[in-house]
């Protein structure tokens, strides 16, 4: 059996269905059924749709909001009842927690932020390095396996033929070691305010923004377009921007319709984080710089002459 | 008091492109310097901070080749006060095995840990298991992408930004704790802390290697798109064929 962690309260989570799509060309090929794991009756909604033939739900009255470890003993107990040989999850913070986890206490192999798994024992896969800047091509060998998927890299489709679906609560055999780690309380974002991950026109600036006063023009562009800004790594090292800014591999991944990326040069790590924008607008003193060569228009001069040139030309 | 034990890796600092060696099995590193990976600097820092805040120790350890020891000078240097080097003849480890070495290292100390910190994933490698690997061994509770921790009687508050706001987790110690880059920004090294750094020693061990279930084949550089970039013009001038290309994408109205 394929076992697929599905996120998600009222519907399944969209990078979960995605993860099920996987499962599910993995079934296929290998000639088992698949069924789900999910926290939430919701998430199990019109899963039979895309092919699985059982979703077990667990519950148990200890479980309010999130324990990573006793979440995971869910996924551990599916694993050993039903015997189940591959476990796929979407590689959301959530996926990756819970996956390793799991194979922690099953002593299994786990290979996260996968971008294609082929059918067949071993596992062969690629596997994202670097934040996908560089592949690795591997082997996962073992009586079970784990993976997660990278979100967004395979399209989420309904299967040709749905199935029946069954579903099924399961109360795993919870120890207070399993509930140790607990979300105690949340809080929420701040109303009204643009994420990054989620804005349409991103302003980014580097070090060539020269200060932290020169990102004032980038926050006035960005007012005028609707957008947010962020920045390098280096800005954010650097204290003039706060970490929560950061466009790059240790912070947000944007997925904008244009991001202007304002004397930045473009090295991996920050690559890895504007990967997903539809369209690169650079402005750059240096016309070699790698930024620019990755970008679709650029700019060639010094930012703090040409984003107040560029924020007066949309006054106009 | 709290006995803090923090564990990095040595990274290639990569710049703007990825070269392999011949063989597909590494980075060419020949023209390249190496650094702590970033959430692991972050950890670094942390250690620190707690260890100043409340008592204790600290103690910087990490699996890696000889010159793995650069990196754990440059901990010490910002203020760890031990470390010790698990040694390889260099190549990867899988998580598997680098998880059940640093347990073992951990296990083998005669005053245990109150916390274990590292990053939430590394730079290179990026296997997201290492650290809840190493909690599962001790049998500590762990939580992971941790961006502020506060420690309260009997244990620690955790936060984990979800979707724009704030996951608060609460844990016992002895806890294992991995962090993000944010939760902190590291220091600079003083000069008298890399004096002194220069001459600590470093306890050295080898590890023994278990078997992994994840096997490293070749590596890929992903190709490029290589779409043509447009030069719309130089300096300020070019602000007008900008919003040209603006309203063609439909971003500001015609």
């Amino acid at each position: 059996m394929i076992l697929v962690l599905v996120e998600g309260e009222a519907a399944p989570a969209e990078v979960s269905l995605e993860a099920v799509t996987l499962a599910r060309r993995l079934a296929g090929g290998l000639g088992l059924p698949l069924e789900a794991v999910a926290y939430d009756a919701g998430a199990a909604e019109g899963l039979g749709a895309h092919g699985v033939s059982r979703v077990h739900v667990v519950r148990d009255e200890r479980l309010g909001d999130y324990a990573p470890e006793a979440w995971a003993e869910g996924v551990v107990e599916v694993v050993r009842r039903r015997g189940a040989s591959i476990v796929v999850a979407s590689g959301s913070d959530r996926g990756q927690e819970l996956l390793a986890h799991a194979a922690a206490q099953l002593d299994a192999p786990f290979a996260a932020n996968c971008v294609e798994v082929r059918a067949g024992d071993p596992l062969e896969l690629v596997r994202q390095r670097w934040g996908g800047s560089l592949l690795e091509e591997a082997r996962l060998s073992g009586p079970v396996k784990l993976l997660t998927l990278v979100p967004r890299v395979l399209a989420a489709e309904p299967a040709a033929e749905g199935v029946d679906l069954v579903v099924e609560e399961l109360r795993p055999e919870l120890r207070d070691e399993h509930l140790r780690v607990r979300v105690a309380r949340h809080e929420e974002p701040e109303p009204g305010k643009v994420l990054l991950t989620d804005a349409k026109v991103v302003v980014g600036g580097g070090r060539g923004v020269g200060s932290a006063e020169g990102f004032g023009s980038l926050e006035e562009l960005a007012n005028l377009l609707g957008g947010a800004v962020g920045g390098s790594r280096v800005v954010t090292n650097l204290g003039w921007r706060s970490h929560a800014d950061q466009i790059g591999q240790t912070g947000a991944r944007i997925a904008p319709r244009l991001y202007i990326a304002c004397g930045i040069s473009g090295a991996i790590q920050h690559m890895v984080g504007c990967r997903g924008a539809k369209r690169i607008l650079a402005i750059n003193t240096d016309r070699h710089a790698p930024m620019v060569a990755r970008a679709d228009y650029a700019v060639i001069g010094d930012v703090q002459e040409i984003v107040p040139a560029l924020v007066a030309e949309l006054r106009r | 008091m709290l006995n803090i034990l923090v564990c990095v890796k040595r990274v290639p600092e990569t710049g703007a492109r990825i070269t392999l060696t011949a063989d597909e099995q590494a980075i060419d590193t020949t023209h390249l310097g190496f650094t702590i990976s970033p959430h692991e600097e972050c950890a670094v820092e942390e250690a620190i901070r707690l260890a100043a805040a409340h008592g204790g120790t600290t103690r910087v350890l990490t699996l890696g080749p000889a010159g793995a020891v650069e990196q754990l000078q440059n901990a010490l240097a910002m203020g760890i006060e031990e470390a010790t080097l698990l040694e390889t003849d260099g190549g990867d480890w899988g998580p598997q095995a680098t998880a059940a070495a640093i347990a073992e290292a951990a296990r083998a100390r005669a005053e245990p840990f109150d916390l274990l910190l590292f990053g939430n994933e590394s730079a290179d490698n990026g296997n997201y298991q290492v650290a809840v690997r190493v909690a599962a061994a001790l049998g500590l509770p762990c939580v992971t992408g941790i961006k502020g921790i506060e420690v309260v009687e009997g244990g620690l508050v955790a936060r984990r930004e979800a979707g724009g706001g704030w996951e608060i987790f609460e844990l016992p110690l002895p806890a294992v704790v991995s962090v993000r880059e944010g939760i902190n920004l590291p220091r600079y090294p003083s000069l008298p802390g890399r004096l002194r750094a220069k001459k600590a020693e470093i306890e050295r061990v080898t590890p023994s290697r278990r078997s992994d279930g994840l096997e490293k084949v070749r590596l890929v550089v992903p190709a490029e798109d290589g779409r043509p970039v447009e030069i719309l013009g130089e300096g300020p001038t070019a602000a007008a064929r900008v919003v040209d290309v603006l309203r063609e994408l439909g971003l500001v109205a015609s």
